[in-house]
C-alpha cells in the first residue's frame, strides 16, 4: 500500500508533524490477551460492592435499581443498533429512526406532553436545557427553581448558564407569589426528598406570571401519579434510567424531555419525524434541523449532537416490554414496598419518617444520631444504607425502596437499624 | 385487501398499531408485603396509554428493526470524522459485569475502589497519549468536553483577572459544535481563514489574536483531515497573544504514539471515547468526551477527578473545579469500555491503530485521486476529503453518489462539510479495514464515476434496493409528524 502511495515508510506521510516531536515515547503498559483482560476486568468489578456479592442497597436520589427484562439485553446484543451512527443518511437508518419516533411516543404517553425529543445526555442536563429554553421563549433571564429539588438540577443549570446572563432563584413549594420576571419555574416531583409536590398549583402560579412551568419527574412514578400534561405543564424532563437502564456507576443515561407543541423550533437536541419517500411509502428522518449547531452554528439552540439514542433504545424496548399494565403494576409494587419499609422504620425508636404529604417510593428518615455513623455500621452488615442528606434535612437519611428490594431485604434492614440504633 | 409476498414488504407498523388488548410481554411480581394505603385518588392517573403487545411481538418487531440499518456490524461505514472502527464485543461484555453495571453512582468511595481505580488509570493513560496530564471524565460528549474546556479556558482567564478576553478564533473549516459551544461559554467567535492549501493562514491568526482572545480552538488533524504544519507557529501566536489553545480531539485516531498534542503547544483538549477509543456509536450516542489539560489548568476541571490517595481512590473535586456539568460521575460504562480498549492493545498496539489508519486513508486518496478531486492534493491524515465538483459538473451532485453507495452496502461518507469544501465527501476508512474492503470501496466509486455517463439515473434516483428510497426531508420540517397519535 505504501508504494500505491508513492513513500517508503509511514514517516513519508507524516511530513506536515514537527519532527522533534513525532514518534514520543508513551509510557502504556504492553497489550493484554481478551482472556488476560477478562481477568483483569474480573477483579475490578470484585472490589465494588453489588448484589452480586452480597450487598443490598437503598440509594436511590437520581438512580434507581429497577429489574431489567431479558428483551432489553436481547435487543442490547443487536449490533445493527449498536454500531451505527446518528442516522444522517435516513434511508440506511431506518431502523434507528422508527425506534427514536417510537421513543418520542412512549415519552409523550408517559407524560401527557405533545411532543418529545429524541433523548438528552441525562436527567440534570435535560432539565438544564429546559431552563434555557424558558428564557428563550419567554425573553426573560431570571429562572426560578424549587428549594425541594435534588441540588444536581440547579447545579448543572449554573453550568450550563454560567455565560448566559441567567440569574436562578429559589423558590419556596408553599409559595403563594413569585417575582413577576421569571422565565420558568422548575419543579421537581417527586422532589428530591420524594414527595409529591403540588404541580397544578405551581403550574398556575407560574402561568399568572407569565413565566412557563417545568417539571422534572420520576418517570416510574408516572405509570401511578397523574400525568403533567394534566396540569398544562410547559415542558417536562426527567431521567429515563429508571426505565430499564442499568444504574452503571451513573452512566451512561438518558435525558427526557417533553414539551407544548407551541414550544417546537425552540427544542433543543435530535428531532425524528415520519415523512414519505419518492414511491410513497412511509418513512422517518431526522427533522427540524435548522436548530442545530450543524448548521445554524454559534446560533443554535443548544451545542448538543446526540440523542443518546442506544439508551433511548432500551427506555422504548423497557416501555413495549411492561406495556400499559406492567407500568402501572410496577409503580404500584415500588409504592407498596416504600411504604411498608418506611412504616416499619417509623415505628423503631431513634426513627421517624419526615415529611406530610405523598411520597412514591423515597423517604426521609431523621434518625437520632448521624446518619454517617450508622451507615457505617449498616456496611458492615453488607446494608448500604439511605443517602446522608444531613446537610439539606438534620440527621436526615433518604431511603429508596424498589420493586428489586424483597420484603426479606427490608425486614433486614429494618432489624439492623433497630440493633443499631440503640447503639450509634 | 391483497396479501403480498416477498421480504421486501416489510410491516412497518408501529407499536400502537400492533397493540391488542389486554395482550402482555412482562407479568412484574406479585407484591410481598402487606397492603398499603393508596394516595388520594385525585393525585391518580387512570391509565397511561402504552402499547399491549406479546413477549415474541417486542423481539421480532425491534430484530426487524434493527434490520433495516446500516452498521459496522454490518457494512463498511466510511463516514468521515465520525472514526466507525470495529467496537470489540469483549468491551461490551466486560463493561456489562455486575459489579460494574449494578453499582450505584452515590455508593460509598469504600465501596466502589474498583470502578474508582478504573477511572483513575483510564485518566492516567488519556493523559499520557494526548500529552496533558489533568483529565476529567465527567463530559457526557465531546460536545459538552468541548463546552467544559472553554468553561475552564474562561475561569483560567477570570483568575488571573483577566476578564476581557471573551473571544474564540475558529477557523472556517471548523465543526459546527465548536460555535455553538463557544457561545454557550458566552464568547464571541470569530472565524480565522483557511489558506488554499486547507492550513490555518497564520497571517490572518496574527491579525486577528490580541488581548480580547480568550482561546484559540482548532481540530486536529483538521476536518480535512491534514495536519497543521505551522501548528508549532501558531500556538506560539496565541500564546504571545495571552490566550489558550484548545484542541478538538475528534480525529485523535490519527495521533495515537505519533504525536501528543500536550508537545505542540496545546492546553486543553477532549476526546470523543466513541471514536477513537471504539466505544460503540449506539446510533447517536451515548457518547464521552473526557477532556484533558495541562498541569496548570488541572485546578479548573469539571468535578469529579479520580484520585488515588493514602485512604485509597476518592473522585475529588478540583481546587476551582468550574463545578459539575452533568449529573453523577460521566458515561461510567463507556469509559470501562475505553479502558478495556487501551489495554487490550497496549503500547504497541495504539501506535499501529493509527499507522494503519493513516495508511488506508492515503491509500483510498491515491487510488481515486484521479477521478475525484481532493480537497488537498497532499497526504491526508486518517480521512480524505474529496471533491465531487467535476462529477457536478457532469449533472450528478457529492449527495447523489453517496446515495448510490448504500445501494452496494456501503455506507456514505460525511457530505457537504466541510463547509469549504464544494461537494465535499468525507471518508475515513480507520484501521478495522482490510485492503480488501479498501479496494472494493475504490472499485464501487469508480464504477459510479463510470455511471454517471452510461446510466445517470441510476445514481440520481439511488439508493434502490434499501427499504426506502430518498425521502421528502421537507415535508417532514414544514408539517412535523413526530409521534403516533390514535386518529391515524
Amino acid at each position: 500500500m505504501l508504494g500505491v502511495i508513492g513513500v517508503d515508510s509511514l514517516d513519508g506521510l507524516l511530513g506536515d508533524i514537527p519532527v522533534e516531536h513525532r514518534h514520543p515515547s508513551l509510557n502504556l503498559a504492553p497489550g493484554l490477551s481478551e482472556q488476560e483482560l477478562s481477568s483483569v476486568f474480573g477483579a475490578i468489578a470484585a472490589e465494588n460492592a453489588s448484589s452480586s456479592n452480597g450487598y443490598i442497597s437503598f440509594l436511590g436520589a437520581g438512580a434507581y435499581s429497577h429489574y431489567i427484562p431479558s428483551t432489553v439485553r436481547a435487543i442490547l446484543q443487536r449490533g445493527e443498533f449498536v454500531t451505527a451512527y446518528t442516522p444522517y443518511q435516513p434511508e440506511a437508518a431506518q431502523g434507528t429512526l422508527q425506534v427514536g419516533f417510537e421513543f418520542q411516543t412512549i415519552i409523550c404517553q408517559l407524560t401527557g406532553m405533545k411532543v418529545a425529543n429524541a433523548g438528552m445526555y441525562d436527567g440534570p442536563t435535560a432539565f438544564a436545557e429546559a431552563c434555557l429554553m424558558a428564557a428563550r421563549v419567554t425573553k426573560r433571564n431570571r429562572i426560578g427553581v424549587l428549594s425541594t429539588t435534588d441540588d444536581r438540577l440547579p447545579d448543572t443549570l449554573r453550568a450550563y448558564s454560567k455565560y448566559q446572563g441567567i440569574e436562578i432563584v429559589s423558590i419556596a413549594p408553599d409559595a403563594t407569589e413569585i417575582p413577576d420576571d421569571l422565565a420558568c419555574i422548575g419543579i421537581q416531583s417527586p422532589n428530591f426528598f420524594g414527595q409529591i409536590e403540588d404541580v397544578e398549583r405551581l403550574t398556575d402560579l407560574a402561568h399568572a406570571n407569565g413565566a412557563l412551568s417545568i417539571v422534572h419527574v420520576n418517570p416510574t412514578a408516572l405509570g401511578m401519579f397523574k400525568a403533567p400534561g394534566e396540569f398544562d405543564v410547559d415542558i417536562v424532563t426527567a431521567d429515563g434510567q429508571p426505565l430499564g437502564v442499568p444504574m452503571a456507576f451513573g452512566g451512561p443515561y438518558v435525558g427526557l424531555f417533553a414539551c407544548k407543541k407551541a414550544h417546537i423550533r425552540q427544542m433543543p437536541g435530535r428531532i425524528i419525524g415520519r415523512t414519505t419517500d419518492t414511491k410513497g411509502r412511509t418513512g422517518y428522518a431526522l427533522t427540524l434541523q435548522t436548530r442545530e449547531q450543524h448548521i445554524r452554528r454559534e446560533r443554535a439552540t443548544s451545542n448538543i449532537c446526540t440523542s443518546t439514542q442506544l439508551i433511548g433504545l432500551m427506555v422504548t424496548v423497557y416501555a413495549a416490554t411492561l406495556g400499559k399494565q406492567g407500568m402501572k403494576d410496577l409503580a404500584n409494587l415500588c409504592y407498596q414496598k416504600a411504604h411498608y419499609a418506611a412504616s416499619e422504620i417509623n415505628q423503631l425508636a431513634g426513627f421517624s419518617v419526615s415529611g406530610k404529604g405523598t411520597f412514591f417510593h423515597e423517604f426521609v428518615v431523621t434518625c437520632a444520631g448521624d446518619p454517617a455513623r450508622i451507615n457505617a455500621a449498616l456496611l458492615q452488615r453488607k446494608i448500604i444504607g439511605g443517602l446522608d442528606i444531613s446537610e439539606r434535612s438534620d440527621n436526615g437519611m433518604l431511603v429508596c425502596v424498589t420493586e428489586t428490594s424483597s420484603k426479606a431485604d427490608i425486614d433486614r434492614l429494618v432489624a439492623a437499624l433497630s440493633e443499631i440504633g440503640v447503639t450509634a | 385487501m391483497t396479501i403480498s409476498t416477498g421480504a421486501g414488504d416489510i410491516d412497518r407498523r408501529l407499536l400502537m398499531d400492533r397493540s391488542v388488548s389486554g395482550r402482555r410481554a412482562f407479568t412484574v411480581s406479585e407484591s410481598d408485603v402487606p397492603e398499603q394505603v393508596l394516595p388520594d385518588s385525585t393525585l391518580l392517573r387512570d391509565d397511561v396509554e402504552l402499547p399491549e403487545v406479546s413477549q415474541l411481538e417486542v423481539i421480532r418487531y425491534f430484530s426487524v428493526l434493527s434490520q433495516l440499518n446500516f452498521s459496522i456490524d454490518t457494512n463498511f461505514y466510511p463516514l468521515g470524522s465520525c472514526t466507525m472502527k470495529y467496537n470489540p464485543k469483549i468491551n461490551d461484555e466486560l463493561s456489562n459485569l455486575p459489579g460494574l453495571a449494578d453499582i450505584h453512582p452515590l455508593q460509598p468511595e469504600e465501596t466502589v475502589q474498583g470502578a474508582i481505580r478504573l477511572l483513575k488509570n483510564l485518566q492516567d493513560d488519556l493523559g499520557e497519549i494526548t500529552g496533558l496530564p489533568g483529565v476529567s471524565l465527567a463530559p457526557l460528549a465531546g460536545a459538552q468536553g468541548e463546552y467544559a474546556g472553554l468553561l475552564i479556558a474562561r475561569a483560567y482567564h477570570e483568575a488571573r483577572n483577566d476578564s476581557e478576553r471573551v473571544v474564540a478564533i475558529i477557523p472556517d473549516s471548523a465543526h459546527g459544535t465548536n460555535p455553538a459551544s463557544a457561545a454557550m461559554a458566552g464568547l464571541e467567535v470569530v472565524t480565522v481563514r483557511s489558506d488554499d492549501q486547507g492550513n490555518v493562514d497564520v497571517d490572518n491568526l496574527r491579525e486577528l489574536a490580541d488581548g480580547r482572545t480568550a482561546v484559540f480552538m482548532l481540530t486536529i488533524p483538521s476536518t480535512l483531515g491534514l495536519f497543521e504544519p505551522n501548528i508549532l507557529e501558531i500556538t506560539k501566536i496565541i500564546h504571545d497573544a495571552g490566550g489558550l489553545v484548545y484542541a478538538d480531539g475528534a480525529n485523535l485516531n490519527a495521533l495515537l504514539g505519533l504525536v501528543k498534542l500536550g508537545d505542540l503547544g496545546v492546553d486543553i483538549c477532549h476526546s470523543n471515547l466513541h471514536k477513537t477509543f471504539s466505544t460503540p456509536h449506539g446510533g447517536g450516542g451515548p457518547g464521552s468526551g473526557p477532556v484533558m489539560v495541562t498541569d496548570e489548568l488541572a485546578q479548573f476541571l469539571p468535578k469529579p477527578v479520580a484520585e488515588l490517595t493514602d485512604d485509597g481512590y476518592v473522585l475529588a473535586t478540583p481546587a476551582e473545579s468550574i463545578g459539575a456539568i452533568n449529573g453523577f460521575h460521566g458515561s461510567f460504562s463507556i469509559a470501562a469500555r475505553a479502558y478495556a480498549y487501551i489495554k487490550a492493545l497496549g503500547l504497541e498496539g495504539l501506535q499501529s491503530v493509527s499507522e494503519n489508519a493513516v495508511i488506508s486513508a492515503n491509500y483510498i486518496q491515491a487510488k481515486l485521486k484521479d477521478k475525484y478531486d481532493l480537497a488537498a492534493d497532499r497526504y491526508c491524515m486518517h480521512e480524505t476529503v474529496l471533491s465531487a465538483s467535476r462529477q457536478k459538473k457532469r449533472g450528478v451532485a457529492g449527495l447523489d453518489i453517496a446515495k448510490r453507495l448504500l445501494d452496494f452496502g456501503i455506507h456514505a461518507p460525511t457530505m457537504y462539510f466541510p463547509m469549504i469544501v464544494d461537494e465535499a465527501l468525507m471518508v475515513e476508512p480507520t484501521e478495522s479495514e482490510s485492503k480488501e474492503t479498501l479496494d472494493h470501496f475504490i472499485a464501487v466509486l469508480r464504477q459510479i464515476d463510470d455511471e454517471i455517463d452510461a446510466s445517470p439515473e441510476l445514481i440520481l434516483e439511488a439508493p434502490h434496493d434499501l427499504p426506502v428510497t430518498r425521502l421528502d426531508e421537507a415535508k417532514a420540517a414544514r408539517k412535523p409528524v413526530l409521534r403516533w397519535t390514535p386518529e391515524e
